[in-house]
């Protein structure tokens, strides 16, 4: 019987020499454009709330209800999974991308039904963003109800 | 039936392959194999309602191929055996319910065609059986569920990663003692090696190891060398993968000459198809040797070929709780008619 010839340190090694690389400097360039793309779209929706007098408050709202019905609709339609291969974080980080990533399991998983189908499953990968995303703002909410009293 | 050293069986009434059959799914149709494939899908749904019904329905028609080809009724099946990546390998179980034939579900990952083979063969040598369709199948879509994101996930696959196939193979063996055709002599049972890869899209280096070990187990098993072999023929290791299961047989100062290694992952699809490191998935294996390989055999390009299957033991739960990603390979030699 042969023994293997590489130790596994031996063979992470050989592995990582034989395997190419990701292109880094390209994905950050289109990740950057489309992001960038993305957050103007986003900021130029939010002008434009504000001159329909939606209010400080309301504009946002609109903006992100904006992209999210976006990011689905381009979901559903079979287009922002090929965006994402291109832009990578670039698509993923924005709000269009969270639409993206609640949409694709609630296609993926209607023939399981509407409980232990999408209902289960449109919040596994959502899921994460939700429960760190509050947490870190129910953290920020509490260090500035403590402090607000001598900073402001 | 005997034994060859630690880990090979030698079939002393070797199975005649009768019939094999193969179907491929509309992107591998567009791959340099196209034309070998017996049939390749327009629509990966098959018109089913699910990915998954898409599969089985794959699975029931290549096997029902292949028992056309071989002229048996589906009564007359002894037994089926197989597998695929599904949960609880359900594609390959609702499509035995509809042959009817006794059932051997089987799982070795990537590799459960080649473990299909060297069962089915052992059976049929030791005069269990008279006849056993083996077979596999994959399909990116419900593998992609599986194992990875939703499809419509906007995600992107780094350089290392392999493109599930969607395909079918299907083998029917018979005992034919002194009929001409290709016939399984001998087969490989692989031990499970762990080199400490741990990113699970690296399959192809996860599953090197496995295989490098089971080629040599095989030679050392049955005192032959890779120059007795015409083709040595593996599942899908993909571009990198094959590259370094050369660097292994290099520093392991095993001859093996690249120029008689074939990764049927590696020649499923053009570099330009987006497919990454390769094809992978049962399916790979299963119809790049239905296909391809044995027709080539049955034209007498090559006369005697060693296949070794591979498979990455890795499961969604095992990646999630950080374990490394074992491998595993069978092997079979198939030799051609007198």
């Amino acid at each position: 019987m042969s023994r293997q010839p590489y130790t596994p340190d031996e063979y992470r090694e050989l592995v990582s020499r034989l395997t190419p690389p990701s292109r880094m400097l390209r994905g950050y360039w289109r990740a950057f454009w489309v992001g960038g793309t993305i957050c103007c779209l986003g900021q130029a929706l939010t002008l434009w709330a504000e001159q329909l007098n939606l209010g400080e408050i309301t504009a946002p709202m609109f903006t992100t209800s904006a992209l999210v019905f976006l990011g689905t609709t381009l979901t559903g339609i079979g287009v922002y999974d090929v965006i994402g291969k291109y832009a990578g974080a670039g698509s993923a980080i924005p709000v269009t991308g969270f639409a993206n990533s609640m949409a694709a399991p609630a296609i993926e998983f209607q023939r399981e039904g509407p409980i232990t189908g999408v209902g289960a499953r449109l919040f596994t990968l959502a899921g994460p963003v939700l429960a760190y995303g509050i947490s870190a703002s129910v953290a920020v909410g509490v260090v500035y109800w403590l402090v607000k009293g001598w900073v402001l | 039936m005997s034994r060859a050293g630690t880990q090979t069986f030698i079939y002393d009434r070797p199975p005649v392959i009768a019939a094999h059959a193969s179907i491929a799914g509309p992107k591998e149709g567009q791959g340099p194999l196209a034309e070998w494939f017996d049939a390749v899908l327009e629509d990966d749904l098959l018109g089913q309602k699910s990915w998954e019904l898409a599969e089985m329905e794959m699975v029931r028609r290549c096997v029902q191929r292949a028992l056309n080809d071989g002229h048996i009724e589906d009564s007359a099946v002894q037994a089926m055996l197989g597998g695929d990546l599904n949960n609880q390998i359900i594609a390959s179980s609702f499509a035995a319910r509809a042959l009817g034939a006794p059932f051997i579900g089987l799982y070795g990952a990537c590799s459960t065609f080649v473990q299909a083979l060297v069962l089915g063969s052992a059976l049929i040598s030791g005069g269990f059986l008279d006849n056993a369709v083996c077979c596999a199948s994959s399909h990116f879509c419900t593998a992609e569920r599986q194992f990875r994101f939703p499809l419509e996930l906007g995600t992107q696959r780094p350089p290392q990663a392999s493109w599930t196939a969607t395909a079918c193979g299907a083998a029917l063996l018979e005992a034919r003692p002194g009929a001409a055709g290709l016939r399984v002599v001998s087969g490989t049972v692989g031990r499970v090696i762990d080199l400490n890869i741990t990113d699970a899209n690296h399959m192809g280096a996860a599953m090197a190891p496995a295989v490098f070990d089971c080629i040599a187990a095989h030679l050392s098993d049955t005192g032959r060398s890779a120059r007795d072999y015409d083709l040595i023929a593996t599942g899908d290791l993909g571009w990198i993968g094959r590259d370094l299961l050369l660097e292994l047989f290099s520093a392991a100062e095993i001859d093996l000459p690249a120029d008689r290694l074939v990764d049927c992952g590696a020649s499923l699809f053009f570099r330009e198809q987006d497919a990454h490191a390769g094809g992978s998935g049962c399916g790979c294996v299963a119809s790049v040797s239905c296909g391809w390989l044995m027709k080539r055999m049955e034209r007498g390009e090559f006369r005697r070929m060693l296949l070794a299957g591979s498979g990455a033991m890795l499961s969604p739960t095992s990646s999630q709780q950080g374990q490394s990603v074992p491998g595993i390979a069978y092997a079979v030699c198939i030799e051609g008619g007198e």
